[in-house]
């Protein structure tokens, strides 16, 4: 009896160990949540303290000690404007191809194409950055930029003398990556809208493009929506391609005013001058820019996953 | 038929063939990327050049760099990885789980450059005092692990409740179960994802500008920069000398290889004989 006993209390204590001990390290995503959130907050208070509201609204980035000033502005703009093209160009592209998979390949084509579609994913970013530098770059100069500078240049967004080293080049290579995101968890969620709601629209005489466009759609919208914001956050928070491609100014310069000109995202300005940074206050600087990369992509994903989920647990049954 | 009938017919043919074009569209810049890689990697490629030091030509040094950081990588990141999942899948439904849950998801999308100006203010200048492969290592866990939490938990849950209770019923800890019984059942999908991961921080760049380095040496201990392929790439490309730059298609030849290699092997295995 009394062996049985302590048999048991070993049993149970041996479970609820395993138990605490998973649970701990389970506790490791709020640890690099908290160190990275920490650090950066530590990190930029003097900056924050010495500039104030200038850091996020100035234009000037000047390290020079005794004439330090430091204005992150230009950089959230290049980030803004950089996602944006990236969402206009590489959104329909995904969602074209989500459509022909979901709804549209026969079914030797879909492993393969989708197949594709995840290699575009596994490319490793620094890749991407060599083969806009040298390749992209040149188509982007000759056939897309340089055109639409002769005929359009006086629209104040394609003023300057395209270079292929600008904030354009830097969209297009982002809307290329943001596209296996998208187009995967589109495809997903049209996947998820119940066959009921296609053979409804099908029996009053609707063409499969219009069981598409108006039903399976609008139907998965902010689930589709979400796909796009975590296309969104992909953007925001990559570095090594923008930063090889987008010309990498500093100051007031940078300022996205056209999209033949040379920018810088907040990504792409750590990259380029933290290493290099001398002065505390400087270090301190690229750190409040962290900080603000950090607060937009935590926002931006954050918002995608409850839209996301939200779509997608409507598939397990009962619609609420 | 009516003319509106036609019309949206003919509407119906249109659109499938845009849906078309955009995956052409997107295929382009892929084959377009290892058409490229190839042909300027290529051939510059002898067994001088993949083992020799960055001082006599060669790129050694980055290949033995990025086997060291997958290597301490893995070692930190995925056991960490593989009991957070195995926490949130067999004991997640409470609060506390669920909030790690959510964590975790969104530091999958964390920016990584974040991750490198974290490592470098806490273990570059705190702990190791100089950029080192271990500084390296752990921005690559911050990446690492929560991806490997995720897909052990994606895994485990695949794995029928009927198996659980079989082993349970047989009088076996819920711990043993869980271990020797739920873990290898999902062995298929553990190792896929664990191994994707893996691909994908074999070739992440930004944090390891902040916390590795470059070298042209070989490795130099646990407390000095190293190299990397990525790190390579990244400062061969920016030089001015055509020479250089091809060295850097070489070594994004070979960073690409095992990336793909990762890729491509595991889900050839994982329709094979690991198959679900």
């Amino acid at each position: 009896m009394v062996r049985e006993q302590i048999c048991m209390i070993k049993k149970l204590a041996g479970d609820n160990l395993f138990k605490i001990l998973t649970a701990i390290v389970a506790a490791s995503a709020a640890v690099i949540l908290i160190v990275n959130a920490g650090t950066l907050i530590g990190g930029s208070l003097p900056v924050l303290q010495r500039f104030g509201t200038y850091f996020f609204t100035g234009t000037t980035w000047n390290p020079v000690e005794g004439r330090e000033l430091f204005g992150a502005l230009p950089y959230v703009m290049g980030t803004l404007v950089t996602s944006a093209i990236a969402l206009l160009i590489g959104v329909p592209i995904s969602l074209g191809i989500a459509i022909f998979l979901a709804e549209m390949a026969p079914k030797a084509m879909k492993v393969p194409v989708s197949y594709l579609v995840e290699l575009l994913a596994a490319v490793p970013s620094v890749i991407y950055g060599l083969w806009g530098l040298f390749v992209l770059r040149i188509w982007m100069q000759n056939y897309i930029e340089t055109p639409l500078s002769t005929y359009l240049g006086w629209i104040p967004i394609f003023s300057g003398t395209p270079f292929g080293l600008d904030i354009f080049t830097a969209g297009v290579i982002l809307a290329i990556m943001i596209i296996p995101t998208v187009a995967s968890v589109s495809r997903e969620v049209i996947n998820a809208v119940p066959d009921s709601i296609r053979e409804g629209a099908y029996s009053i005489g609707a063409t499969k493009w219009e069981v598409i466009r108006y039903w399976v759609l609008s139907y998965g919208r902010s689930g589709i929506f979400g796909a796009v914001i975590l296309g969104l956050g992909r953007a925001v928070g990559e570095t090594m391609a923008v930063t090889m491609v987008i010309g990498n100014a500093i100051g007031p310069v940078a300022m996205p005013t056209s999209l033949f000109k040379p920018g810088q995202t907040m990504s792409s300005l750590i990259a380029n001058g933290f290493l290099e940074s001398t002065t505390p206050i400087e270090k301190s600087a690229y750190m409040g820019v962290g900080l603000i990369l950090l607060l937009v992509s935590l926002l931006i994903n954050i918002g995608a996953h409850i839209m996301v989920t939200r779509v997608l647990k409507v598939k397990g049954g009962a619609v609420e | 038929m009516s003319a509106s009938y036609i019309f949206r017919k003919f509407k119906n043919s249109l659109f499938f063939g845009l849906c078309l074009v955009c995956v052409i569209i997107a295929v382009v810049p892929l084959l377009s990327i290892l058409y490229e890689v190839i042909m300027r990697g290529a051939p510059q490629l002898s067994l001088q050049f993949l083992t020799k030091s960055g001082l006599e030509g060669g790129i050694g040094p980055a290949i033995q760099g990025t086997l060291i950081l997958i290597g301490l990588t893995s070692l930190i990141g995925i056991p960490v990885g593989v009991l957070s999942g195995v926490y949130l899948a067999e004991y997640g439904n409470n609060k506390y789980a669920a909030s790690m849950r959510s964590i975790n998801d969104v530091l999958t999308e964390f920016p990584s450059i974040v991750v490198g100006i974290t490592v470098f203010s806490v273990i570059v200048l705190g702990v190791t005092g100089s950029y080192s492969p271990i500084a390296g290592a752990v921005a690559l866990s911050f990446i690492l692990i929560p991806i490997v939490a995720r897909t052990t938990e994606e895994s485990l849950k695949l794995v029928p409740t009927s198996v659980r209770e079989a082993s349970l019923a047989l009088g076996v800890n819920k711990w043993k179960t869980t271990l020797r019984v739920v873990l290898p059942s999902a062995r298929a999908g553990l190792v896929t994802g664990t191994l994707l991961a893996v691909a994908r921080i074999a070739g992440e760049t930004a944090p390891l500008i902040l916390t590795i380095l470059g070298n042209s040496y070989f490795f130099q201990g646990f407390n000095a920069p190293m190299d990397a392929l990525p790190i390579r790439i990244w400062t061969d490309a920016r030089q001015p000398y055509a020479e250089v730059q091809a060295q850097g298609w070489s070594a994004a030849l070979i960073l690409i290889l095992i990336v793909l290699s990762l890729n491509i092997g595991v889900r050839l295995a994982s329709r094979g004989r690991l198959g679900r």
